[in-house]
This record gives structure tokens, sequence and C-alpha cells, in this order.
């Protein structure tokens, strides 16, 4: 049984957004949704994090970075795209810098809609993606054993 | 006995006179070698021999003693037309005075004075036989060492410079003479004689470029040694008004037997010119000016040996400062000195300064020991000069292959030194870890001496020390730090094999120093303490012992056992992180337009709060303030 | 039972037992912080839990020298613990734990990134600011009991803090510092609240960080072993004074850190040094003129 569903710790990435999401964000930490009580820790570095929430649309600035950045969090990791605009790039879509959602750059596992999100659905898609490390989980030790062998 | 010493006194004078006149460079490095060899060869036997004879403390004069004296005599004169032509030629007349007032005073009252009883020249102890093996051993390696450096110095960095080898080698071997004699003197006489030629070859070799810098420095070095010169010709006219001997034993049984203020001012005369000879504040300029020296003669006169001629001096005055002002004044300014300086080396980036700040600071320390003058600080003290001369000339000779190598001194430069030059990076690592680190040598010695201060007792003594290591941590911390940095591939070292036989012989050293240390602690130290107070008590208890063993197990053995573990587990090399712009290769980030750029990381100095324009001169106030007030009290008290 | 079995005894302790309590304390930190905050708080046990995620995870590192690094911090923080609780030296202790600390500032300086330097130089500063209090404190056990030896200061039937109260105000104050706390939180803070991301640990991965987490429980039990000292006499009812003192300073250490704002490290600095000298200076000169 894995340790990883009970200390999922978060590293928010805004790109491209208003800010309306990344202020619900910080909302799920305050005293009215205490998320920490799950263990959820928003550490703000990509090494300790374990999943990767972006809030806002990806541009061409920030596509090398949000790459690099998931590059460098260590396995298993989960993406979360919290928001219309990171789920599919939302109202600045059209725009002519923005190459759309989170997905164009990075493989994302959950999709929390909404604009903005509410912090009672984060939560609910920190929840699910906690779900989904049981399985990374099994998948990684796996690709560690045949890495041995 | 009496030969042996009297050759090793001369011979390194008369060996001078060989690289002094070859100039074929091949020619000239053989015979410093063969020199050097003697050197050592002799240092060693004459110390084996004084061992086997049962190592009791022992006085005697050379063969032909009025042939010496008359040469001493003589030589005094020759050393004061020496600088008085110096400065008439760099008009710097002002400077000639001290030397001719010392110089008159000497000559008239041995000549005219009134009757000295007779005392024999010579004395051969337990501190002589270490100082002796730290002149022979470390000295004669550093000479070593100077052979490979100076050939890369003019052949490779300052081709516009004039080449005087010749000079520079002729030198040292005066210089190993004049310690060799300065150690065995008992006579005062003889000690001012060759107390002076140590001053002057420090001079002549911190202007050994000619630029009008080190010209500046030099004079500076010359006075303030010029200065504490003409404190030991007053204390030895003192002597010899007073109480009719020339003898430094007598004197300090005189003032142990009756501390009166008449019989200290003496003491506390040869006291300040140990406190200038040491580069105490307010003395401490000529000894950062005396970096711009090449390397090797920084190493061997203004780290390992010539500086440890004040704190020889001060130890042996130890007995004679216990528990008065003389004692006070030594350990207030040893004491401000180990944090002033120590706080002064933080705000440095010049590899070189960092170390002449750190041997001031260090000297301080042992200065503050022997102005203590207990039984566990002197045992401190002669540990600390040990340990401190092995690594920091270790250092210094590291530094100035550094040097040599990339064409810069600064610690800035050296960031992935353990990559690029990975046997360089060792010596440095090791003398860095022999100068601060947990189990090594300088632990042991601020250990006895925070435990004498406190039962001494001594308030200000103790938060002296305190905060002193606490500084002293945070500069050595940094620079180590900068060597295990990520940096390019390895480079081309041009560091010549003769320089690190030195480094290594020096690094081998120290270690074996380190796990010795017991060994060293019951046969030579131990001895030394029943010498002088006729008791030893163990310093050191058998647990503390066994720990600082099993430090030095776990500071070596740890790492490797880490190193083997953890050789296979990286998973995957991972960018450090930069907010994500990392370019690629952890030197580089992204900027605002997406070019590279490179990342520069750098240590704190702290410029504006400890630089040298915040602290030095308010350090040299209060230095001289302490030296002045405890000199009134004393000789107003004898008055 | 003779005083040698007792000490390895001790010292065996130590080593099992310290990250229990430390991880336990550091849980118990965690709940006290968020009920102060008007939060309910993860469980108790939620730096276990942290801990074995962390060495479940995949190991990378920009530096292969960083890893043994750690190790080497671990190993010399646990020396020190093992050395204090087994009865030794306290002053080897303390160098022993200030050796344990440049190895942590190696570790973080090898990888070259800007983040992780600026908070080893923060941590550099931190080190700098509370050795004269560590070693203050040890000159304190050494003026009042007349020995370094943990174990015979064990033995003097009255307890340290009767003629040491500055000592242990001054060491107090430095806990502070040693535990990462708000105000003086400036290397690596345990909160989300960190403008140089994570300081020292940054670039710490997995088993790397989970070591360094392990190191911080150890040092915690040893630091406020020296705390409990401050109480203990042959009497055994000491024992639980000393751990009454030990939660009222960990509690009161929760409270600043709630509520205070991180100071720059000039400011930390002279109010370090200054309780130093104020506190630890002047208990030290009434008792050597109480000695004299």
């Amino acid at each position: 049984m894995s340790s990883l569903h009970k200390s999922p710790w978060l590293l928010h990435y805004d790109g491209s957004s208003c800010n309306g999401c990344d202020i619900e964000v910080l909302a799920c930490t305050t005293p009215v949704y205490d998320v920490e009580r799950f263990g959820v820790i928003n550490t703000g570095n990509p090494m300790h994090a374990d999943i990767f929430l972006i809030t806002g649309g990806i541009n061409s600035q920030n596509e090398q970075v949000v790459k690099q950045i998931y590059e460098q969090m260590p396995k298993p990791k989960v993406v979360i795209a919290v928001g219309t605009c990171a789920c599919t790039g939302g109202i600045f879509k059209e725009c002519y810098n923005i190459k759309g959602g989170a997905d164009t750059v990075i493989p994302v596992d959950i999709y929390v809609p909404g604009c903005a999100a509410r912090p009672e659905s984060i939560i609910d898609g920190v929840v699910k993606g906690v779900a989904l490390f049981e399985e990374k989980a099994k998948a990684f030790s796996l690709e560690k054993k045949s890495k041995k062998g | 006995m009496e030969k042996m010493v009297a050759a090793l006194i001369c011979l390194p004078f008369l060996w001078a006179i060989i690289p002094a006149v070859i100039h074929k460079s091949k020619v000239r490095r053989a015979t410093v070698y063969v020199g050097g060899a003697l050197v050592t060869v002799l240092s060693i036997c004459t110390c084996v021999m004084w061992y086997r004879n049962g190592g009791e403390a022992i006085v005697f004069d050379l063969p032909y003693v009025e042939v010496f004296d008359k040469l001493i005599l003589v030589g005094d004169f020759l050393l004061m037309g020496l600088v008085i032509y110096q400065c008439i030629k760099h008009k710097k007349t002002v400077i000639s005075l001290l030397s001719i007032v010392q110089t008159l005073l000497v000559a008239w009252m041995e000549l005219f004075g009134p009757e000295v009883t007779e005392n024999y020249r010579l004395r051969f102890d337990w501190l002589t036989l270490i100082m002796v093996l730290i002149i022979g051993i470390i000295g004669v390696a550093i000479g070593i060492y100077a052979m490979g450096y100076m050939h890369g110095y003019h052949i490779h960095h300052h081709k516009e410079l004039k080449d005087r080898r010749s000079f520079f080698m002729a030198m040292i071997f005066v210089f190993y003479g004049a310690m060799f004699g300065l150690v065995f003197s008992a006579s005062l006489v003889w000690m001012y004689f060759f107390w002076e030629i140590t001053s002057i070859t420090s001079f002549l070799l911190i202007g050994y470029t000619r630029t009008q810098e080190a010209i500046d420095n030099s004079f500076k070095a010359l006075w303030m040694n010029l200065l504490g010169g003409l404190g030991i010709a007053v204390a030895i006219s003192y002597l010899i008004q007073v109480y009719g001997t020339t003898d430094l034993y007598d004197a300090i049984d005189i003032a142990v037997a009756n501390p009166t203020y008449a019989a200290l001012v003496p003491i506390a005369l040869l006291a300040f010119a140990a406190l200038t000879k040491s580069a105490q504040f307010p003395f401490s300029g000529w000894l950062l000016g005396a970096m711009v020296a090449p390397t090797p003669s920084s190493a061997l006169l203004h780290s390992a040996t010539m500086v440890k001629a004040g704190v020889y001096l001060l130890i042996r005055l130890a007995l004679a400062m216990n528990g008065n002002y003389v004692g006070q004044m030594v350990y207030l300014v040893g004491g401000f000195t180990f944090l002033s300086a120590s706080c002064l080396a933080i705000a440095q980036s010049d590899g070189k300064k960092v170390l002449a700040y750190s041997t001031i600071s260090n000297l301080g320390l042992i200065v503050a020991c022997a102005g203590a003058g207990y039984q566990e600080t002197i045992w401190a003290a002669v540990f600390l000069v040990i340990f401190h001369a092995v690594s920091k000339s270790m250092l210094f000779q590291c530094v100035g292959a550094i040097e040599n190598t990339t064409g810069s001194r600064d610690v800035e430069d050296m960031q992935g030194l353990a990559n690029r030059y990975p046997k360089l990076a060792f010596i440095l690592m090791v003398g860095i870890a022999g100068m601060f680190l947990a189990p090594f040598g300088m632990l042991i010695s601020k250990w006895a001496a925070l435990k004498a201060f406190v039962d001494a007792p001594s308030t200000l003594m103790v938060l002296f020390i305190c905060f002193g290591s606490a500084t002293t941590m945070f500069y050595w911390t940094k620079w180590f730090a900068k060597i295990l940095g990520v940096s390019d591939k390895r480079d081309r070292d041009l560091t010549k094999p003769n320089e690190y036989v030195s480094m290594f012989f020096h690094a081998f050293l120290l270690i074996a120093l380190c796990v010795g240390f017991p060994y060293l602690s019951r046969h030579i130290i131990e001895p030394l303490m029943m010498d002088m107070y006729g008791f030893s008590s163990p310093v050191i208890s058998e647990g503390n012992i066994i720990i600082m063993v099993v430090m030095i197990c776990a500071v070596f053995i740890v790492p490797m056992i880490n190193y083997l573990i953890t050789r296979h587990t990286v998973d995957k090399e991972v960018l450090a992180y930069m907010g994500g712009v990392n370019s690629g290769d952890n030197k580089n980030f992204n900027d605002a337009v997406g070019n590279p750029k490179e990342l520069q990381v750098s240590n704190w100095y702290l410029e504006d709060y400890l630089g040298e324009k915040k602290l030095f001169t308010p350090s040299v106030i209060i230095g001289a303030f302490i030296i002045v007030v405890h000199l009134c009290v004393i000789i107003g008290g004898a008055l | 039972m003779n005083t040698v079995t007792l000490r390895i005894i001790f010292a065996v302790a130590y080593v099992v037992f310290a990250p229990v309590i430390g991880g336990l304390l550091d849980g118990l930190d965690r709940k006290i912080s968020a009920r102060m905050q008007g939060r309910k708080g993860p469980s108790i046990l939620q730096p276990f839990y942290d801990m074995k995620k962390l060495l479940e995870k995949q190991f990378m590192s920009a530096n292969k020298i960083q890893l043994l690094m750690i190790f080497t911090y671990l190993f010399f923080v646990i020396l020190t613990g093992v050395l204090f609780f087994a009865g030794f030296d306290m002053l080897m202790c303390l160098f022993s734990l200030s050796t344990s600390e440049m190895f942590l500032v190696l570790a973080s300086t090898s990888t070259h990134s800007p983040f992780s330097t600026q908070g080893t130089h923060r941590e550099l500063m931190q080190m700098m600011a509370i050795e004269p209090m560590l070693l203050l404190t040890a000159v304190g056990f050494y003026l009042v009991n007349g020995t370094f030896m943990v174990s015979d200061i064990v033995a003097c039937s009255t307890p340290t803090i009767a003629m040491a109260p500055g000592f242990f105000l001054g060491f107090a104050f430095i806990l502070t510092v040693k535990f990462r706390k708000s105000p003086f939180d400036l290397s690596t803070a345990h909160h989300a609240h960190q403008e140089v991301v994570k300081g020292v640990t940054t670039e710490m991965v997995g088993i790397e960080y989970a070591a360094t987490m392990l190191t911080e429980w150890y040092e915690m039990v040893f630091l406020l072993g020296i705390t409990g000292l401050f109480f203990l006499t042959p009497n055994p009812l000491s024992v639980v004074v000393g751990i009454v003192a030990i939660l009222v300073v960990f509690f009161i250490e929760i409270l600043i850190d709630n509520s205070s704002a991180r100071v720059k490290w000039q400011l930390m600095l002279r109010m370090v040094w200054g309780v130093t000298i104020v506190c630890g200076g002047l208990n030290l000169f009434i008792l050597e003129l109480i000695n004299r």
C-alpha cells in the first residue's frame, strides 16, 4: 500500500490565467477549506511535488517552462488542469500567442472545469488525482523493476 | 651536540651564497635540493640526538663563542647599514632612525654598560625541538616548492619582472639560519640579532617584485618589525642596567620569583616585540601587505615560521605572564585579534587575503593562550603552533599553485575546483579541514583554550572565543562549498612535480599529526609541560581522545562508504531548479527574451558590514589602546 | 546495572526512538499550528506518511555528490546525539553538530542552483548566529557543574537551571533558529510561504529530502535533550520536570512561529547575538564572580 495518497504535495503553476483560479487554489489552503487536513502541502518546488496544478492556458513564453518543470518532478506524478483556460485555453483560446490548454505540452490526468473553478471542485480534483496515484505508483515500480532486470 | 647546533645555524647562512652566485637554473636547483636536504637531515639528527640523550633541557655555548659574539656585534651594524641604505634609496629616511637607535643602544650597552654575568648563549629544550622540526621540515619543504613555483612565476606569469630567483633562494636560506639561531638563543643579544635578520629578510622578500606597491608594503613591514626590535633593544638595556644580565631565562626567573612592576617591564617589552612579529592588532597591517610577495615567501615567512617567532617568544614568557598585567595585555590583544581578524576574513574574496586574515586570527588565539599562561592553554598553544604551521603553509602553497594554473587566486574563481583540478582541490580541502573541521587540530586547541579561559576566569575571553569560532566557521565553510560546486570539465594542471611533492608531503604530515596526536601529546608536549610547570595534568581525557579518533575516521570513512552506497542510485540526472528557465546545463538560464544568460552564484562577503573600510581602523585603534594602557600601567608602576 | 550498559542503552534508545519522537513532535507541531490558525490540520502521523512517500518516489539529482553529503550530514547528527545521550563531553557534541551542518551546506551548494545557494548562505548565516550561544551553553553547564561530561552533569544534585537561567533563555532563543521557526526561518521554512522556494532543501529529491527530514528529527531530539538537561538531577521526579519544560519550550516555539513574520538576516544576527551577549554573557559574568 503506497503512502502517496496520504501526502500529496502540490506545485501550483500559473500559466496565462486571469488569476481567478489562482485565488481559488490558494483559498483551498485557508482555514475555510483547509486542504492540509488531507496532508496536502503547497510546496512551490517541483523537486518535492507530486501533483502539478496548472491554472491558465499555455502560451509560447511559458511552454518551455511548463515542460521543464514537469520534467523536474520525480515520478510518480499527476497533472491537474484547473479552470477552463488550463483545460482548453478558454476565453483566450483564439489569441495569437495561446497554444491552448495544458494538455498541448504535457500529459494532463485530471481536468477541473469552471471559470473560476470553485475550491470544492479543485479539492475534488486533487482527491481524484490522489486516487490515480495508486495506478501510477504501480506502473512506476514495474518500470523500476524492468530497468533493474 | 654543540657542533651539530653550530652546523645547523651556520650551514644555511653559508649555503645561501651558493644559489646567490649560481645563475644557471638547473645547477641552482640541484644546489637548493642538496642544501635543503642537508638542513632537514641536520635538524632531524640534532633533535633525535638530543631526544636520545634523555630530553633534558641543556644550556651550552657554540665553539669559538667569543668570535660569534664579535660577529653578531658586527652583524648588527651591517644590518643597520643595510636598512639605512635601503631607506635612503627609497626616501623613507625616518624609518632608518628606528634601526640606528636600537643598534646603537644595544652596542653601547654591550661595550660600555655595566658588567654582565656570563651565561651560556644557547639553550635546547622541548619547545626548541618543536620549532627546529617545524623549520627544518616544513620550512625546507616550502623551499622545494619555491623552486617549482618561482619557475612558473617568472616564465609563465610575470615576464615583465626581473628574474631574481638567485636572490630569492639565497634569502630563504639566510632565513632558515636566522630562525634556527633565534629558537636556540638564550642570550637576548643573540636573539635580537637573529630577530633583526628575520625582519630584514622579510622586508627584502616583500619588496621582491620592486613594484611601487611591493616597496610601500615592505617598508610598512620594516618599520613595524623594527619597532618590535626596538622593544627588545630597550628590554636588553634595561636588563643590563637593572639586573646585569642578558639572559632571557634569567629575566623570566626574576619576574616569576618576584613579580614586581620593575621585573615585569622587560617582560612587557619583549611581549610587545612578540606582538609586532606575530602581526596582532594594531600591527596586522604588515602581514596583509606582505601578501604582495611571491607565495612561497608568504607560506614560509608569513604563516609557517617567521610569525611563529613571535608566539614562540610569548610561549617562553608564559610563566612570567601568568596572572599579571603583561599577561592581561597579551591575552586581550590576542583574543580581540582572533575575533576581529576572523570577521575581516569574511569580507575577503582574494584567497591569499583570506589566508592572511585567518593567519592573524589563529595567531591571535595562540597569543591569547600564551598570554593566559596556564598549563592547559600552553598545551593548546603548542598544538596550535604545530597544526597551524602545517596546514597554513599547505594552504598558501595550494593557493599559489592554483594561481599559477588558473591565473586567479580569487575564491569566486575556484568554483568547482574539485572537478577541474582534483589534486589541487584535494590539498585545499585537507588544508581547510585542518583549519576548522571538527576532529582536526584546531578543534582540540579551541576546546582546551575555552576550558582554560572558563577556569581562568575571563568572561571577555570566553566571549571572544565563542564568537570568533562562529565567524571562523563562516568563512572556511563558504570557501569549502565553492570548491565542490558544479564546473566545466577537467583542465590542464600546470603545477610542477616539485610543488606537488611539497604539498602532498604536507597533506600526509597533517593527517599523520591528526592520527598521531595522542602520541605527540604524550611524548613531546607533556615533557614540555613538565619542563615548564613541573607537572603535567592530562588536558584532554581518554574518553575525548576516543571520540576524536571516531570522528577522524568518520570524516574520512563515512563519505567514502556513502560514495559506494550512492554510486549507482541516481535514476536520472535532473536539471537544477531555476524557475523553469534553466537553459539546459545548470550554468545558464533563459532571460526575458529567451537567450541563454550565464548564471553566477557568488558567496556572501558582507562587505558593508565587515569590510576592511568598516572594521580595520577601529580594530587597530582598539588593539593600540589595549597595548598603550597596559604598557602605561606597567611602566608607570615601575617608576 | 552498571553505567556502561546504561550508557549503551541510552545511546541505542536514541538511535531507535529519536525519529519516532521527532516525527511525532513534528506532527504535533503541525496539528497545534493548524488549531492556532483555526484549521483542523493533518493527522498527527502525517510526517511519517510524508517520509514514507518521499522514500517511494523516483530518485533524481542534479549532482551525485549531494546524496553522499546528506548521508554524511545524517551520520554526524546521529553521532552528536549518541555522544550526548551516552553521556560524553558536551563540547564534543557541539563540535560534531557544527561539522554535520557543514555537510548540509556542502550538499546544497553542490548543485549550483540559485535558490539552493541563496538558502545555503542564509543557513550559514544562521549557523554563525547561533554558534556562540551553543558554545556558551556548554560553558554554562561547565561553570555550574564543573564538568563538560553529560553523565556527570546529570549526577549533580542541584538542577543547572537554578544557576544558569540566562544560559537557558539564550539557548531557548536559538532553538527558534535551529527549528527553522518564524521569524528566523530564513534558510528554509516548513510552511508554504517561502521566498527562496525551499531554500537549502530546494534541490533535494525523494530520498534526499527524506534523509534531511530524518536528520532534522534527530537534531530536534538532541536539542530538546539539552533543554531537558537543564532540569535533570539524580531525583527521578526531575525527569518529569524536564519533560514538562521541554513541552512548554516546544509550545512557545510554535506560538512564536505562528505569531511572527520572517525577519531579514541583519536583524536576526543582531537579535541572536544581542540575546547571546545579554543572557549568556551576563550569566557567565555573574557565575564567574560567584566562583571567584
